[in-house]
């Protein structure tokens, strides 16, 4: 959008100051995320540049770190315990939220603004209470040091997003459509899965991946609820980030990163889909 | 797709519901990286061999070993085993009733000479702080050492060198604990090492020994993982550290590092076994631990990594190293050669004021 | 009026209304029920622990009950039938070997409280009747302290107000007033006003940098602005982890932006600077992570705005600057609010980034609670640091819900 023909020389110079301006605050933005792509093919264990690098000489790159990261049995546990967990506790969060979502959304809803602020409390309170929280109580309940005491503390956590998402699904909800199917004929159950659950689909699964995302890349609770058998690739990251510092860490960066272009554009044709059903047009 | 999710679900019903085909799991906690492969190689590995009906899982979260025990104990839900753990923490555990006493005759092999375990372990290690639950494995020691290309000329070779930041200029990493840089402070501010602590036991004396510490306070990069020394030496981005001795010694002769010892008044430590109060397998338990710390098996850990094995029968049966075969003995802490000063904790000392300075050593470092 | 069964319809229609509000809320319950066990209930274990003090009633319940008679203002020390209390309690305590934890309790008050018990606890054996007190007097003469003896007696309660005074450098002394912590010791009140100061910095910033970029989003054609919205959401959607370890990478002493000033010449292979381990390294890093929470919500007001409302403002005589701040902000303050409050809110509880780049200078009080647990075990101080926390979170929750209402929180 250039400036109007009729702008001033100043308008005209703070025009294109202010999308400078805005380019550096993208970049700082995005950049940092993106360098972290070719450093993760370095040749040598550094998290810099080689002169080798810089000169595109191929023997400056390497693919090891991404090999060593295929083949070291503890980065290879901590992906499927990562996937283990997110997984599990996505299914729970989503579950849980999307019903207490729907209870949520109907007017007669009894203390509706009291309970809202108590299921969204996991987002807001520190991570690092709720983690000493549960690795108190957890250990005397006889779960923490498991796969399930993890799942379980990552579904409370995940549990604010999914109910945020379909609520907000359900603000455009016209209630009348669950009454006409009921007075059509119905039961419950009928009218949950081919009336309203089409509608909120986007949101339960939008919901979903902000649930499996906030478990993927939860690393606090992993580490004080959690023991070595449940250690997560972000477990593996952030120690390997106070030992030893090694590119592995990187390579493992570089495929989260894919991950959450993944998911993101998941997102993004849900949101797509979702704006066209429920015929808000987009703008 | 398809077969991914289904092989997910596989790994996580197998995660979820893990049963084990052998019918004794030990879960032995230590410190992880080349310290838990030493154990692999020294006890693990020959112990599994010897008794295919166990398998020795390892747990890497020694560093949170004390916390992680009080949490167990005290919910009554211990699922550890065996843990590893440095004497000043097994004080700790065993003063709070934390851990199984330990008998040591009966518990422990005799030399091959006889000489029962009691007489056998270094004098005063199996009751450290005057407690009895700790089995001790190493001598190890924390120590200092300086990259050899930092300096033109003189290179230094006392703790007085390690504060001294105008002959030998540079970043220092030292350990984030108050404990063992008091003591090296007020050495090199000209105490003498015998009354390090009785100079420390007074409000004059920390405040020496924190003022000698601002003397290099701002060319201190402060290390909190064993790890981390070696990797900040190598990198260059300090020039002295203080740092465990073995894992200076895996950076200089394995690693093939520009990096030198410096052993004046290295602060011997020591670490062993402990197990947890409640633990349910303890007849397997004292079986792995009798095996584990026998007279071959403490000097064959020695093989892999550098500290001192804690029986006088291992000392002489140190040999070479595993792959490089080069002599071990100049490299322990407990060489004479290395240990012309040395600087042993007051463990009964430590335990009545850590609280406290290192509430103090906390404050001031935030300043 | 009646339905067809005979039932006034106002009746009815109440029990339909109870009976439809009792349906919404079983649909509340398993989730409220699940909050509850996997995350409130934790919560509040952790909170009861900084103000329990069951140890010293539970270990030594002879002498905690004796010494209720002992006037702890005189000058005399307790009589006979305490130290026969203790003495039993003591021994009782070494064979059940709990002494320690009482030890390590009362160390936390008075430092030397530990080893006086361990080498009490080792010579009671000795002690097998009276005079008790005799015979305790000669192990230690620090139990003919009288000091000693008020930390006693102020400690026997189940509940104690130590750590509370202890999170905000305050401490009893042992005359039994409050006083402040020695200087030397004080830290936690500064580490919180860090805490927060570098909070609203990172808030501010966060607003510096993330307004223009919503306005540019909010007022650049769709087609456009979708695009440029992917460069905020992908670090919105990237492993915190993740960026934490670019930022590592870009700032360290041997790092990229280190090389880079090297190689253009700005700085000397020696000068390097140091960008990261310090408070530089938090606010660079933290801004970074956090800038989306405020640009998200800034821009979904700006999108509301209608853009007539700036061309009235120029066609009434306005310059673009005047009409921008007068006419266009004011418009935007319930987004400044939002982003805002979740910035703060997220920043003052931040651990992990502040942990991995913050170095002395540069930690927060979490990363104070997370040493307490898992490395000094003083249990009761870390839950007081984080009652502390957590009453400040809730409050700014409070005050976001005012502002923004929690059920317009909107994600993405």
């Amino acid at each position: 959008m250039p400036p109007p023909v009729y702008a001033s020389p100043i308008e005209k110079g703070w025009h294109y100051s202010y999308r400078v301006i805005c380019a550096a605050i993208f970049v700082f933005l995005i950049g940092p995320i993106f360098v972290i792509v070719p450093l993760s093919f370095n040749e040598l264990p550094y998290f810099t540049f080689t002169p080798e690098m810089l000169s595109l000489d191929p023997a400056g790159y390497s693919t090891k770190w991404y090999h060593e990261f295929f083949t070291e049995a503890s980065w290879q546990d901590a992906v499927q315990n990562s996937l283990v967990i997110a997984i599990f506790a996505t299914l729970i969060s989503t579950f849980l939220g999307t019903l207490a979502a729907l209870g949520l959304s109907r007017s007669e809803m009894p203390f509706k603004t009291g309970l809202m602020a108590l299921l969204i409390s996991p987002m807001i309170v520190p991570l690092i209470i709720s983690a000493t929280g549960m690795y108190f109580f957890y250990a005397r309940i006889g779960i923490s040091s498991t796969h399930l005491g993890v799942i379980v503390a990552h579904a409370a956590l995940g549990t604010p997003f999914v109910l945020i998402t379909v609520t907000a699904t359900l603000v455009g909800f016209d209630h009348s459509l669950t009454r006409a199917a009921a007075s059509l004929g119905a039961n419950p159950f009928q009218t949950f899965f081919k009336v309203t659950m089409p509608l909120i689909l986007p949101g339960v699964v939008s919901g979903a991946l902000f649930a499996f995302i906030t478990s993927f890349d939860e690393v606090v609770v992993v580490l004080f609820v959690g023991s070595v058998e449940q250690r997560t690739i972000p477990w593996k990251m952030f120690s390997g980030i106070r030992e030893e510092i090694r590119p592995t860490i990187l390579a493992a960066a570089t495929l989260l990163v894919c991950v959450s272009i993944l998911l993101l554009t998941t997102l993004e044709l849900l949101r797509r889909r979702s704006e066209r059903l429920r015929g808000i047009r987009a703008n | 797709m398809k077969s991914a999710l289904k092989s997910v679900a596989i790994a996580a019903a197998a995660a979820l519901f893990a049963g084990s085909a052998h019918a004794v799991d030990l879960t032995i906690v230590s410190w992880g990286g080349a310290y838990t492969a030493s154990q692999q190689n020294a006890y693990h590995n020959p112990y599994m061999k010897a008794n295919p009906d166990v398998k020795i899982i390892n747990d890497d979260s020694a560093a949170e070993g004390l916390a992680k025990l009080r949490a167990q104990v005290e919910s009554g839900k211990v699922t550890w085993d065996i843990i590893d753990m440095v004497a000043a923490d097994a004080i700790v555990a065993c003063d709070e009733g934390l851990l199984e006493p330990v008998d040591a005759d009966a518990w422990l092999a005799a030399a091959p000479d006889g000489t029962p375990a009691s007489k056998d372990f270094i004098p005063g290690t199996l009751t450290i702080g005057g407690t009895n639950c700790f089995i001790p494995q190493i001598v190890y020691s924390t120590t200092f050492g300086y990259r050899t290309d930092a300096f033109k000329g003189k290179q230094p070779s006392t703790i007085a060198d390690v504060f001294d930041l105008k002959t030998f200029p540079g970043k220092r990493a030292l350990e984030k604990k108050p404990i063992a840089n008091l003591e090296w402070a007020l050495i090199a501010d000209g105490v003498p090492g015998k009354d390090v602590y009785k100079v420390l036991a007074t409000p004059e004396g920390v405040k020496r020994a924190f003022a000698k510490l601002d003397t290099i306070k701002d060319h201190v990069v402060w290390w909190t993982k064993g790890a981390q020394p070696p990797q900040l030496l190598a990198d260059g981005e300090v020039v002295i550290a203080s740092a465990y001795n073995g894992r200076l010694f895996s950076a200089i002769v394995e690693k093939k590092q520009p990096i030198a010892m410096l052993w004046d008044w290295q602060a011997f430590d020591l670490d062993g076994w402990v197990v947890p109060k409640g633990a349910k397998k303890m007849a397997a338990i004292k079986k792995y631990l009798r095996f584990a710390t026998d007279t071959q098996r403490l000097a064959d850990q020695a093989k892999f990594i550098s500290y001192g094995p804690a029986r006088n029968s291992s000392i002489a049966k140190v040999g070479n190293h595993a792959k490089l075969g080069i002599d071990m003995k100049p490299h322990m802490p407990t060489n004479p050669k290395n240990a012309k000063t040395i600087l042993i904790f007051d463990y009964v000392w430590w335990a009545d004021h850590r609280a406290e300075l290192d509430e103090r050593f906390n404050a001031w470092l935030a300043k | 009026m009646r339905t067809a069964d005979g039932v006034p319809l106002k009746i009815s229609l109440q029990r339909a209304l109870v009976r439809s509000r009792i349906r919404a809320l079983l649909l509340v319950v398993p989730l409220l029920a699940f909050i509850a066990i996997a995350f409130v209930l934790p919560i509040g274990d952790m909170l009861f622990r900084s103000v329990d003090n069951r140890i010293v009633e539970s270990i030594l319940p002879r002498t905690a009950v004796a010494i209720q008679d002992w006037n702890p203002n005189g000058t005399e020390l307790p009589d006979e039938a305490v130290f026969e209390a203790l003495t039993l309690d003591i021994k009782a305590g070494v064979k059940a070997r709990t002494l320690g934890r009482v030890a390590r309790r009362l160390n936390y008050e008075k430092p030397g409280m530990t080893s006086l018990f361990r080498k009490t606890g080792r010579r009671t054996k000795r002690v097998a009747g009276p005079p008790y007190k005799e015979r305790i007097l000669k192990i230690d003469n620090r139990w003919s302290d009288l000091n000693t003896w008020r930390l006693i007696r102020r400690e026997a309660g189940a509940l104690t107000s130590g750590y509370f005074l202890a999170s905000v450098d305050l401490k009893t002394n042992d005359r039994g007033e409050v006083v402040w912590q020695s200087e030397e010791r004080r830290i936690y009140l500064t580490l919180f006003y860090r805490t927060l100061w570098m909070s609203a910095l990172i808030t501010v910033l966060c607003l510096l940098l993330g307004y223009p970029v919503a306005y540019l989003l909010a007022t650049l054609p769709l087609r456009t602005s979708n695009l440029l919205m992917i460069l905020v959401l992908l670090p919105f959607w990237t492993s915190l982890l993740v960026r934490t370890t670019s930022w590592i990478a870009l700032l360290q002493t041997e790092g990229v932006l280190n090389d880079v000033l090297v190689f253009t010449g700005l700085i000397s292979d020696d000068g390097r600077l140091q960008l990261i381990h310090n408070q530089f390294g938090t606010f660079v890093a933290m801004v970074h992570i956090l800038l989306p929470f405020m640009i998200l919500p800034l821009y979904s007001v700006m999108k509301t705005i209608p853009p007539s409302l700036m061309r009235a403002a120029r066609s009434l005589g306005a310059t673009p600057f005047t009409a921008f701040v007068r006419v266009y902000m004011p418009n935007t303050v319930s987004g400044v609010g939002a982003g805002s409050i979740m910035v703060f809110i997220l920043s003052i509880g931040y651990y992990i980034t502040p942990a991995l780049v913050g170095g002395r200078t540069g930690t927060f009080i979490s990363n104070f609670i997370a040493v307490h647990v898992s490395e000094t075990l003083n249990w009761g101080l870390a839950a007081a640091l984080g009652s502390l926390l957590l009453a400040l979170v809730l409050a700014l929750y409070l005050l976001y819900d005012r502002l923004v209402g929690i059920d317009n929180m909107k994600l993405g």
